[in-house]
């Protein structure tokens, strides 16, 4: 473990500081190369652990996708906006899976890498953000697919599509908030780990990625706008039928929960991180 | 001179209730609804692990710290390597700081040797371009050339090792912090591994260095530092530090040794060694042990329960911290059934005790199946072993000939001698020693 230049500090170890302290979050980009690499290593074992290795990037969207079409859309007939019913589960499936197994990633990221906490220093956050980051070449690849159903479903081209890199964005970084938060909460109190699993297939009942958003009735749209995965999920749906029209509102205030989210979990996180190497 | 590190006034304080047992959320919110919180939150226990340490290291002095296991150097340097905060204390540091706390931190089973190179050199904080012009100067140094693709789940511990060291061996660090690294490892990889270390002492650079090996710290350190149950207790000149070290880690020599009132011992206690008796071979208990004699070393303890397939060991080291040797039942293939509840002992006769005149010590351990430690007591008895006739030359071989001698005998057959000279009498021909002195 390296790190370059003098330091000074005293000594608060247990209480942490309240103080706002610029210069370690500027400490981050001298380990940039550390983030990627801890990403690339995630990926890199994550393929070379599994026999099918890329393939489960695809198989899990794509059957979970036909599950869906054939339970949902032909047994339950739920409605889907006018979008065919496998584009508009595959649309809600991408950012989800993204969304439920990043999440989980990075909640377990300082847990599972306990090894390098008590062992080398570097800026702890860059442990969730790894594992955000790492997920994202699933997304990608899934994106690839995604074009696959545009193409053949012979649906036109449209400036619509540039949405989804800043939709990842986005994504990624509700990812982060959130993941920052349970990340640092798991190192403190292990159940956790347990708590995570269930809490995220709550989640997936209550985002549109089963059923329209537009199926909600209005009382209840507060509740689900709420929720900043439904404005990312029904943006993405918008990108490949735009007939039906952008919910800027349900963006918007996904928008605004992120950015709250990123606010507490970083506050959060800052707050908790000295104790990290004596209790993880 | 400049001044690579400032330590003032440094503590650290850890919660044991919070390590003893895993925080469940389950039971916060239990807390929250039946009002206990409020009764709990201060009922952790606390304990110092370093009080009020200060010292300074000039640029390129070599500084080791030793001390018993728990004596607070392992969190001295976490604090400096900014792994753990300190509880309150400052502490400046200028320079590139390496610090080594494991070897191959980071290393990845299914990753190859290159890949984990890369990993474990920024884990380390290098960055890409260093070590890729590092590479090869890294794997010849490990000496795995033929395995760097190749994941290293297939290689050797002692392959991993010099990976891991060579890594780190080309950090180019104002500052190293290294901790017992030189503890693993077979007698070449410790070479090279001190090889290193004085490279960068040569090379002016500033070494903490933290060992058990009192050989090692008392070659490479100029200074040395002797941390005592979060205190320190010596700071000044290797030899001096160490000397003192050592005199306290057990009173002098005894027929039999009481380990009831130690207190920092290691392991879950079940079965404790309660003393040691040193007896002549007809079972008398003595006071003065020789080069070459019959010994019994009897170890008493108490089980406070019945304790299946337990290994009684020692290990036996000299007075600079070498271990001259390790064994146990285990090692003889010895397997104890059970022992019962209470007292009890076991007997470790010697037939003619190898050892050449020194002051030694022994750290006695004891362990079951699944690495349970029931009992572990470092340095908690001294030999001294005097000198006697031992090759029957008379000429008392004491210390200054090493550390052990082996039972042999010289067979002049093959000489051929001058018709006149009378050499079969052992006591007027034997070998001629070289003197040292």
């Amino acid at each position: 473990m390296v790190y370059r230049g003098a330091f000074f500090f005293v000594g608060s170890g247990n209480g942490g500081s309240t103080r706002f302290d610029m210069s370690k979050y500027l400490e981050i980009w001298n380990y940039r190369e550390l983030f990627y690499f801890l990403a690339w290593r995630d990926v890199k074992i994550r393929f070379k652990q599994t026999g099918l290795g890329v393939a489960w990037v695809v198989i899990q969207p794509l059957f979970t996708m036909i599950i869906f079409t054939f339970l949902f859309g032909r047994v339950a007939k739920l409605p889907s906006d006018g979008t065919p019913h496998p584009l508009f589960y595959f649309c809600g499936l991408l950012p989800w899976i993204y969304f439920s197994t990043t999440l989980t990633l990075a909640g377990n990221s300082l847990v599972s890498n306990s090894n390098l906490l008590t062992k080398v220093y570097f800026p702890r956050l860059i442990l969730p953000a790894s594992a955000v980051l790492g997920g994202a070449l699933d997304f990608a690849i899934g994106s690839i697919l995604l074009l696959g159903f545009i193409a053949y479903y012979r649906i036109p081209w449209i400036w619509s599509m540039l949405l989804w890199p800043v939709l990842l964005i986005h994504l990624m970084l509700l990812t982060f908030g959130i993941g920052m938060i349970f990340a640092a909460l798991n190192v403190k109190y292990r159940d956790i780990k347990y708590a995570l699993p269930f809490a995220v297939q709550l989640w997936l009942f209550v985002t549109p990625v089963i059923y329209p958003a537009s199926m909600i009735p209005n009382r209840y749209r507060p509740l689900i706008a709420c929720n900043p995965m439904t404005g990312i999920i029904e943006a993405f749906r918008y990108s490949v039928s735009p007939s039906k029209g952008l919910d800027w509102q349900l963006l918007g205030v996904s928008l605004l929960t992120t950015l709250l989210v990123l606010i507490v979990g970083v506050g959060y996180f800052g707050k908790t991180e000295k104790a990290f190497a004596d209790i993880v | 001179m400049g001044r690579s590190i400032v330590v003032d006034g440094l503590s650290k304080q850890y919660r044991i209730g919070a390590l003893l047992h895993e925080t469940m959320l389950r039971e916060k919110l239990v807390n929250l609804f039946t009002l206990k919180s409020l009764r709990q939150r201060h009922r952790y226990e606390t304990v110092w692990a370093l009080r009020d340490v200060s010292f300074k290291v000039d640029d390129g002095e070599v500084l080791g710290i030793i001390g018993r296991n728990g004596a607070g150097k392992s969190t001295l340097l976490k604090i400096l390597s900014r792994i753990t905060y300190p509880t309150a204390g400052k502490i400046k540091v200028n320079g590139r700081v390496a610090s080594l706390l494991e070897v191959g931190t980071g290393f990845h089973d299914e990753l190859t040797g290159r890949e984990n190179v890369f990993l474990n050199g920024s884990i380390l904080g290098m960055t890409r371009k260093e070590v890729s012009s590092k590479l090869d100067a890294i794997v010849e140094f490990a000496g795995v050339e033929k395995f760097m693709d190749t994941p290293i789940k297939r290689y050797s511990s002692g392959m991993r090792l010099r990976l891991g060291f060579a890594v780190a061996a080309h950090l180019d660090p104002d500052i190293l912090i290294i901790d017992e690294v030189l503890a693993v490892g077979d007698a070449g990889f410790q070479r090279k591994c001190l090889g290193v270390m004085s490279d960068l002492q040569k090379g002016g650079r500033t070494v903490l260095f933290v060992s058990h090996n009192m050989a090692a710290v008392e070659n490479l350190c100029s200074r040395a530092i002797w941390i005592d149950n979060g205190l320190i207790r010596a700071d000044g000149g290797t030899r001096e530090v160490i000397e003192s070290y050592m005199a306290t880690f057990a009173g002098a020599q005894q027929a039999v040794t009481d380990f009831s009132e130690i207190e920092s011992r290691r392991g879950t206690g079940e079965i404790r060694y309660t003393g040691l008796g040193i007896l002549s071979a007809v079972g008398q208990p003595i006071q003065v042990v020789r080069s070459g004699d019959p010994m019994t070393l009897r170890l008493h303890y108490h089980a406070t329960r019945p304790i299946p397939r337990p290994s009684f060991g020692f290990r036996l080291f000299t007075e600079l911290g070498t271990l001259v040797t390790e064994t146990s039942t285990w090692h003889n293939g010895i397997e104890i059934p059970l022992v019962n509840q209470g007292e009890g002992s076991i007997d470790i006769e010697i037939i003619s005790l190898p050892l050449l005149p020194a002051r030694y010590y022994l750290s006695l351990w004891l362990t079951g199946t699944g690495n349970i430690i029931y009992d572990g007591l470092e340095h908690c008895a001294r030999l001294d072993v005097e000198v006697s006739d031992m090759y029957q030359s008379g000429r008392g071989i004491d210390g200054r000939y090493g550390i052990v001698f082996f039972p042999q005998r010289w067979n002049l057959e093959g000489l051929l001698p001058h018709e006149d000279s009378g050499f079969a009498c052992p006591s007027s021909a034997g070998p001629q020693w070289p003197s040292k002195s």
